[in-house]
């Protein structure tokens, strides 16, 4: 699937289909047919050096998609492709490039490192695991990254209960850049921190962008923080991509009326200039049971009757795609 | 310092959660200075040990402790029914006790503790293969199973070892499994496995120091059950033989003379009592101390 | 002249601690008339929790002391009054909505179990009309199917639901003030701002007066008539909500609004505040913010800025704003 409105240059990271259906278990020894629909033949691309955004609210696959990608999941269906590469079918030594090539920050800065390592054995880890490098070398390797993020030098003597939220998440950033990554996956690495750290991270994470020329995969439910650090913005909901295109248009101006309502929650920049508004009702439907024909019909304040029966096709529409009935 | 919604608005920020009475950071000088003196008598009994405990006397026997009218310094807590020393034998028999307790719950540790980590590490299949057979262990009682082994194969120190070893694993399997199962829920150990670590990595480096503590504090409060087992056994007459002195067979040697020569019984149950309330206090300290949440403060 | 129903007066808080003690709510003062919605904004330990907990004196016993000012509500000082006369206060007068709607619910009681309590309790209801009185309150927050719902327990509804139970709890006498603290921050972006049109339903209806705490600037300015901005324990500023956002007087306020990304502000940088939030036990003397502050000058390092009117309605803590 061809990222709409860019050159056609080999993407990064390629994904096609993809799909991830976990099985439920019902009772003690019984596995149910009843399938919980994580996420269902999703397709996006990421450029080499750019940020796609991911954006949804809770059961819309966001999270499982990135698991999928970081191989901490085997999908059911579909193709991963990395660098022009099937991920699922490369051999040992291609799997490991994979590993070295992909990283991930996460949310918990309490949970993401180890409390019994040292920082420097920390951001070292990954280093250790995958390459020769002697112990000076490695040493040098880890204050190089713990400056890059902005931390001293003495801190790899450090426990990690020693720093603040959003000292430990620069601590997370320098271990995911720790084998120089082609493609970092952020999955809400600010939503855990205070408001004024925040742009502190932020900003870091963008001059990193910058300087090391790393893809970042984007996952936040802040959506100006995604619509200030995306390049393109693909919005989720129960397992399906609704909507994806260039940031800026997606966020000002979004056609699917699930975007719009998310994006009716964010702060615009002035108060007090008009904004279209959609509330929406009702609550999220289960993943086990998603609403036939489009997904999000039981609370669309547009539904037509069809939207009930026929499942939209991501169509072209004003420079991004779009999947809904009303284009 | 960072947001933290979990818990509502009535849990004090973290800085400030310690209480202020600065409990559990008092060490408890008087279990540990308790436990010391008893490996000490245990390790030095040889020396400080007032005779030979294998000694009889049928002169001596019944000899009441010194403080009473007609005790004497040669036998500082009296004698027993063949004459031979109470001191003495509280001492050796505190090798006895204390041996059998860090063997056993040495051996069943480790055993448990790595099943309760592959349990748990693995989930799934082998998981549930590895509960069933930790729970039928459970539910064995220790003591059927060491008479067993007492009437088929005798009695015997390395028998009582075993029998302890062999049902005690079962509880520290479950409960590392549960702390491993806690723990794999961590995004540290899912970014241990996108570095490309495998499950021994996993294991060793991130797993089992995280689970120390608990296993410690376990180990610690299981001791003294250890010992009261042994001495249960003993007792019973399934645990170590005699004339090797056991605090356990001690007290039974002494079951009849309770009321005139008290102190044949009450001295090694004195003993036993002490140790063990030694060990679980120094344990329930541990866990107060070892708590990740008030450690950090 | 809209009546004011809470008029909080130089409130201090603190907190004793192994290292001293935190001045977790240092000389605050409010007021919120009936139908007006007062936002506290602020990050981690600039008191705004404890200043809610302070007015219903529910700080957490032996390690927190509310040591000074007063809290009126309709002219009487709650300071004053007795444990029981405060229990009889709690929830008929002032209702709380907290974040966490997990553990607002006991998990092992029925929602209608849980919501009849204080419907019961302030009505004096019992048998079916105490039922009939719950479905309504029920209706009122707009969960569908109120009667089914009744039977249901808290782990079977939705983050959401949950937090519409524990809102019609809070409103079940009607109360005269509302103080939700962070409602929103755990529900779902779609659900928030269903439930924040809920609450001003609610508010509109029994002419409440509301109190809402959240570090979300975007919620503010969706729901909020005036505004106070805390930091260290302080108000640093308050006033009109479309005033602070348009002109902030404060450079702290200033220095969050930048901070944010905002939609359509297409920036290359986020400014950032430099440092790190305040250590409450160790407040340096002077403004809390002037370790941090791009503009200060001598005098805010020495001496605390007192509260100086900017203009009409809205006020601000700093030497550079006005007094000489």
């Amino acid at each position: 699937m061809a990222p709409p409105e860019t050159e056609r240059v080999t993407p990064l990271l390629e994904v096609e289909s993809l799909t991830k259906h976990f099985p439920v278990r019902r009772g003690l020894f019984g596995w149910s047919p009843q399938l919980v629909r994580a996420v269902d033949a999703v397709s996006f691309t990421v450029e080499a050096g750019g940020t796609l955004g991911l954006v949804g609210e809770s059961g819309c696959g966001k999270t499982t998609t990135s698991r999928l990608i970081l191989g901490l999941e085997r999908p059911t269906a579909g193709t991963i492709r990395f660098e022009g590469r099937d991920v699922l079918a490369l051999d040992r030594e291609g799997v490991r490039h994979y590993r070295r090539s992909v990283q991930a920050v996460f949310q918990d800065p309490y949970a993401s490192l180890d409390p019994r390592m040292r920082v420097g054995a920390v951001v070292a880890e990954p280093v250790v695991i995958n390459t020769n490098l002697d112990a000076a070398a490695r040493r040098r390797r880890v204050a190089e990254l713990l400056d890059l993020v902005g931390l001293p030098e003495r801190s790899a003597s450090l426990y990690p209960h020693e720093f603040s939220g959003g000292q430990r998440q620069r601590i997370a950033i320098a271990r995911a850049l720790a084998l120089s990554p082609r493609l970092v996956v952020l999955d809400e690495p600010v939503s855990a921190l205070d408001v004024s750290i925040r742009a502190q991270i932020l900003n870091l994470l963008r001059d990193l962008q910058k300087r090391l020329g790393m893809s970042y995969l984007f996952i936040a439910h802040d959506l100006a923080a995604v619509a200030h650090m995306s390049r393109s913005i693909a919005v989720m909901y129960l397992g399906q991509i609704v909507e994806w295109g260039d940031a800026d248009a997606v966020a000002l101006e979004p056609r699917h009326p699930y975007t719009k309502a998310l994006f009716t929650a964010a702060l615009p920049a002035d108060v007090d200039a008009p904004r279209e508004e959609v509330v929406l009702i009702g609550e999220v439907p289960s993943p086990l049971a998603p609403p036939s024909g489009c997904r999000f019909h039981t609370r669309c304040p547009f539904v037509m009757p069809h939207c009930a029966t026929q499942e939209p096709a991501l169509r072209s529409e004003s420079g991004r795609l779009v999947a809904c009935h009303l284009y | 310092m960072a947001a933290e919604p979990a818990g509502g608005t009535l849990a004090l920020p973290e800085a400030v959660a310690a209480p202020v009475r600065g409990r559990g950071r008092h060490v408890p000088w008087i279990p540990i200075g308790l436990i010391a003196l008893f490996v000490a008598a245990a390790a030095l009994a040889p020396l400080v040990s007032p005779g030979d405990p294998y000694a009889q006397s049928l002169r001596n026997r019944f000899t009441p402790p010194v403080w009473d009218e007609r005790g004497t310094w040669a036998h500082p807590l009296g004698t027993d029914r063949l004459g031979r020393d109470m001191l003495a034998r509280i001492l050796y028999g505190a090798r006895v006790s204390l041996a059998v307790g860090a063997l056993a719950v040495l051996l069943a540790s480790s055993v448990g503790a790595a099943v309760g980590l592959v349990a748990g590490y693995y989930g799934g299949r082998v998981d549930a293969a590895l509960m069933r057979i930790t729970d039928a262990t459970l539910s064995f009682p220790v003591i059927l199973l060491a008479l067993i082994l007492a009437v088929t194969v005798g009695p015997s120190f390395l028998n009582v070892v075993i029998a302890i070893s062999v049902i005690l694993w079962a509880r520290y399997a479950r409960v590392i499994r549960g702390e491993v199962l806690t723990l794999m829920q961590l995004d540290f150990i899912a970014q241990a496995r996108i570095a490309g670590a495998g499950a021994w990595r996993i294991i060793t480096r991130h797993l089992v120091p995280n689970t120390l503590n608990t296993l410690v504090v376990l180990i610690t409060l299981q001791v003294g059950y250890v010992i009261i087992v042994e001495a249960a056994l003993s007792f019973l007459g399934a645990g170590i033989p005699p004339p090797t002195p056991a605090w356990g067979s001690m007290i039974a040697e002494g079951r009849d003379f309770v009321t005139s020569a008290w102190w044949v019984s009450f001295l090694p149950g004195l003993a036993i009592m002490l140790v063990v309330l030694a060990f679980n206090l120094l344990g329930d300290w541990l866990r107060d101390t070892l708590d990740p949440k008030l450690r950090q403060l | 002249m809209v009546p004011t129903v809470v008029a909080v007066k130089d409130l201090q808080t603190h907190i004793v601690t192994r290292w001293g003690t935190l001045k977790a709510v240092d000389g605050v003062s409010f007021t919120v008339a009936e139908g007006e919605t007062l936002g506290i904004v602020g990050e981690s330990g600039s008191g705004k929790s404890m200043t809610c907990l302070s007015i219903v004196r529910l700080v957490p016993r032996g390690a927190a002391r509310i040591v000074g000012g007063q809290i009126l509500l309709d002219g009487e000082n709650l300071l004053t009054k007795s444990e029981d006369a405060m229990q009889q206060i709690r929830g008929r007068k002032v209702g709380m909505i907290l974040q966490d709607p997990m553990s607002s619910l006991n998990p092992v009681f029925s929602v209608g179990m849980q919501v009849r309590e204080p419907v019961g309790m302030y009505h004096g209801l019992r048998g079916r009309a105490l039922t009939e009185r719950a479905t309504e309150l029920l209706a009122s927050v707009r969960i569908p199917s109120p009667g089914a719902r009744l039977r249901a327990f808290p782990h079977q509804l939705s983050g959401g639901m949950r937090q519409r139970v524990v809102g019609a709890m809070a409103i079940a006498a009607p109360p005269r003030l509302l103080i939700a603290d962070e409602p929103t921050t755990s529900l779902d972006l779609t659900i928030q701002m269903q439930y924040l049109g809920l609450l001003k339903e609610l508010q509109e209806r029994h002419r409440l007066a509301m109190i809402f705490v959240t570090h979300d600037l975007g919620i503010v300015a969706r729901i909020c008539d005036r505004v106070a901005v805390m930091y260290g324990g302080r108000i640093v500023e308050i006033g009109p909500v479309r005033r602070i956002f348009k002109s902030p007087a404060h450079p702290y306020t200033r220095a969050l609004l930048d901070a944010i990304p905002r939609l359509g502000a297409r920036r290359d940088r986020l400014t950032t505040i430099e440092g790190q939030p305040p250590d409450l036990v160790a407040l340096p003397p002077g403004c809390a913010f002037a370790p941090r502050c791009p503009h200060a000058i001598e005098r805010c390092r020495r001496e605390s800025p007192p509260e100086t009117v900017v203009a009409p309605e809205h006020a601000t803590r700093c030497w550079l704003n006005g007094p000489a």
